[in-house]
Formats: structure tokens, sequence, C-alpha cells
């Protein structure tokens, strides 16, 4: 391991790691509120929309993350779409992540016993109220560890976007190994970057999946 | 855009060559995965804590690190530390069956331990013995548990067996690749449909699957 050539290198793989981040950070907060909305629109059965709904869960949950990338990127442009790799990946993230977090969110929702609305509508709140003070609060506590696991997910799967010339983490490492041929020290600080990034929230989301448990069970 | 390039030369064959490919990168490592997996998640039901501990520690460490970056390290890194070289297609079924030991076994152990106590409890009080507690009561209850779950790995096996096309393996994504690059001139709306179509062929190899894993789940809800 050559430590002068890792110091060297270490500005580029921030810069790659700030990439990686941006992707995620715009990759999840999308999928969050294009899930949310599909969650509510099937859980309150919009006319016509669930089958929609349904037909694009299925689609994106059962094809990979590459092709929907090489589709966006390299197909879209020949009908006149230009999109630039970071946008390719960020509209493919969104398509793969909005619905696994659909789908918690629906779970969570789903949770909610009949009797709390009940409740609700007895103590004469609407259902716009009924939704922000009594359901959504609860249904976010029931969907976050499940939520948590999307995201941690999220965040992996943006290594495949190095594939659109976007210089993330895996981009520069292939970079990096191609250029000076450094494989070790470039591997070492692509699982570190990764371990330094995921770690911490991997963690979080355990505690959170144990909470979860406790106030389940009781144990 | 239409899918006559479909029908030139050998590009139908070729295309199909690849995705046979990618099943086979799938199936091998599933299979390897259900019998080390099942091995792995009894290992993790253990009882000395110390091997629960090197149980979880070897599944967190498998599962913090994406799919891509295992792939890449394996494949640029064996060479250079052991200077063997591996094919791109075999280091996909290590990293594969690597990875689904690992959530195999965390599919085994979920399943065993949502096995209600009192069901081992009754059975020992039956008299019955340690081995056969586990191939009367264990086995049955579990298979159910697990299956809907080993079905959906199978899926995103196949699924992440796309990125195989990055470490170089001529799976169905590369022959896509090399098609486009053939016909560009000719065509210049190929690498829409020809990526389209290989879309539909994932979609058509795991659609299935999936419904058959919800499928399973509902009907063995209870």
């Amino acid at each position: 391991m050559n430590w002068d050539y890792i110091y060297q290198v270490i500005p580029q793989f921030y810069r790659a790691a700030l990439m990686t981040l941006s992707l995620s950070v715009w990759g999840v907060v999308l999928s969050l509120i294009v899930g949310l909305g599909i969650a509510l629109l099937v859980t309150y059965k919009i006319k016509g929309f669930t089958k929609l709904a349904k037909g694009y869960i299925e689609l994106s949950r059962n094809t990979p993350l590459l092709i929907q990338l090489f589709f966006l990127y390299y197909g879209l442009p020949k009908i006149g779409i230009k999109l630039d790799g970071f946008t390719c990946g960020v509209i493919a993230l969104v398509f793969l992540g909005a619905s696994y977090m659909a789908e918690s969110f629906r779970a969570g929702l789903q949770a909610i016993p009949k009797g709390q609305i009940e409740a609700a509508k007895a103590l004469g709140l609407n259902k716009k109220q009924q939704f922000i003070y009594v359901v959504f609060p609860q249904a976010w506590a029931i969907a976050l560890p499940s939520i948590g696991a999307n995201i941690l997910f999220l965040i992996k799967e943006t290594s495949v976007v190095s594939a659109v010339a976007v210089a993330e983490l895996m981009f520069v490492t292939r970079d990096v190994i191609g250029m000076d041929y450094k494989t070790n020290e470039a591997l070492f600080l692509l699982l570190m970057s990764y371990l330094i990034i995921l770690l911490p929230i991997s963690l979080y989301v355990r505690y959170l999946e144990n909470r979860m448990r406790r106030a389940k069970y009781g144990v | 855009m239409g899918f006559d390039w479909l029908f030139e030369g050998a590009n139908a064959t070729r295309l199909l060559y690849g995705l046979w490919l990618t099943i086979k990168i799938s199936f091998i490592s599933v299979g390897l995965s259900l019998v080390l997996g099942t091995l792995f998640g009894l290992l993790m039901t253990h009882h000395s804590r110390f091997i629960r501990f090197l149980c979880r520690l070897y599944l967190e460490t498998i599962r913090i690190v994406p799919i891509l970056v295992w792939l890449f390290v394996l494949y640029f890194g064996l060479s250079i530390w052991t200077g063997i070289h591996i094919s791109g297609e075999w280091i996909c079924i290590w990293v594969f069956v690597l990875w689904g030991t690992g959530e195999m076994g965390d599919l085994v152990r979920g399943s065993i331990a949502s096995i209600e106590r009192h069901q081992t409890e009754s059975a020992r009080a039956l008299g019955l013995t340690r081995w056969q507690i586990f191939r009367y009561i264990e086995i049955p209850q579990g298979l159910r548990r697990v299956l809907p779950g080993a079905i959906n790995l199978f899926t995103r096996m196949i699924k992440t067996s796309s990125l195989a096309a990055l470490i170089g393996v001529i799976e169905v994504i590369k022959v896509g690749q090399q098609i486009i690059e053939n016909s560009l001139f000719n065509s210049p709306y190929i690498s829409l449909s020809v990526y389209g179509f290989i879309f539909i062929l994932y979609f058509i190899c795991c659609y299935p699957l999936s419904l058959w894993a919800s499928r399973l789940e509902k009907k063995w809800e209870n």
C-alpha cells in the first residue's frame, strides 16, 4: 500500500464521495415524495390510478437499475430528450426508489387501526386534519425502519450510476485504477468511503428496527 | 424505431445467449446460496454467542458494501493479490454466492426464530429428539416462511446480474451494446429499441417470479 499516493488522491475521492452523497440526497428525497404520493393515491383508492400505480411498481421492481439508466442516457437522446448523467441518475434512482418507498408507506398507512380514524372523526376533525394529526404521524413511525432500509439500498445503488459517466466513487475508482494502476490503494479508498457513508446510517436503521420491535413486543 | 435489428444476422440468438448467461449466473448462484445459506442460517441460531456474533459480522460486512463494489474489489483485487486471473463470470458467481449465503441465512434465521417456542417445547414434551424436532416441526414450517423471501432473492440476483456487464462479462446488456455499435450508422434510433427490448426481457424473467412469491406469501399468511 502506497500511503503517499493515497494522500494524493484523497481530494479526488472526497469530491467523488460528495457526488455520491448528492446523488443519494436527490434520489432519496424525491423518492420519498413520489413514493408517499403513490401510497396515498393507492390507499385512498383514487379511481383508475391503482392499476397504473401497481403496474409501475412491478415494472420498477422487476428491472435492473443499469438498464433503466442506459435507456435514459443512451436511448432518449435519439428522440430528442438529452439529459446529463447526473439527471439520468437521479431520475433512474427515483424510478427505482419511489416504488420501494410507496410500498413502505402503504404498509404503514394500512397498519393504522380503523378505530383511530373513527375516533378522530368523532372529535370533529376533518379529512385533512385526520391525516395530518392522526394517520400520518403513526404511519410514518411504523414505516420508518423500512424506509431506512430503502434509503440504505438507494445509496448503495448510486454506485451503478457510475456507468453513465457520473464522477461518483465507483467511477473515480475505475479512473484511478485505469490511469495509475494503483489497484490496492483505489479499492481501499473505495471501501473506506462507502463505510464512512453507510455505517452510521446502517447503525441508525438497526436502532430504529430494535426500537420498533420493542414497541411492538415489549422485549 | 422498430425491431428489425432483432432479425438481422444472428442478433436474436446472440441476445438470447446473453440472456442465458445472465440466467445461468443467477441459477448457479441461487443454487449454491440456497444450500450454503441454509447452513449459515442454522449457524446463526447457534447457542454460542461468539458464533452468532461472527455470523452477524459476516452478514453486515457483505450487506453494507454495494454489490458492484464487491464485484470490483474481487475482480481487480484477486488478480493482484493472488496473481490468479478469474473470469468475470466466475467473479460474479462468487460475489453472488457470498451475498446470497448471507441474505438466505438471515431469512432462514428469521423463519426459525419466528416459529413459536411452545411448538418446540411441546415437541420436546412429546419426547421428540432434537433432530426429530428439526425434521418434523422446524423444516416444514420454516420452509413456508423462507420460500417467498428466497424467491425474491432470486429475482434480485437476476436483476443484479446485469452488473456483470460492467466487469466485462458478455451477458445480455453487453450483447445489446455490441448490436448497437454494429448498426448505429444504418439505424440511428437503435439504442432506444435495443435497451427497451432488454428492459422488457428482464421484466419477463423477473415478474413471474415476484408474482409467485407474493402469491405464496398471501397463501401462507396464516
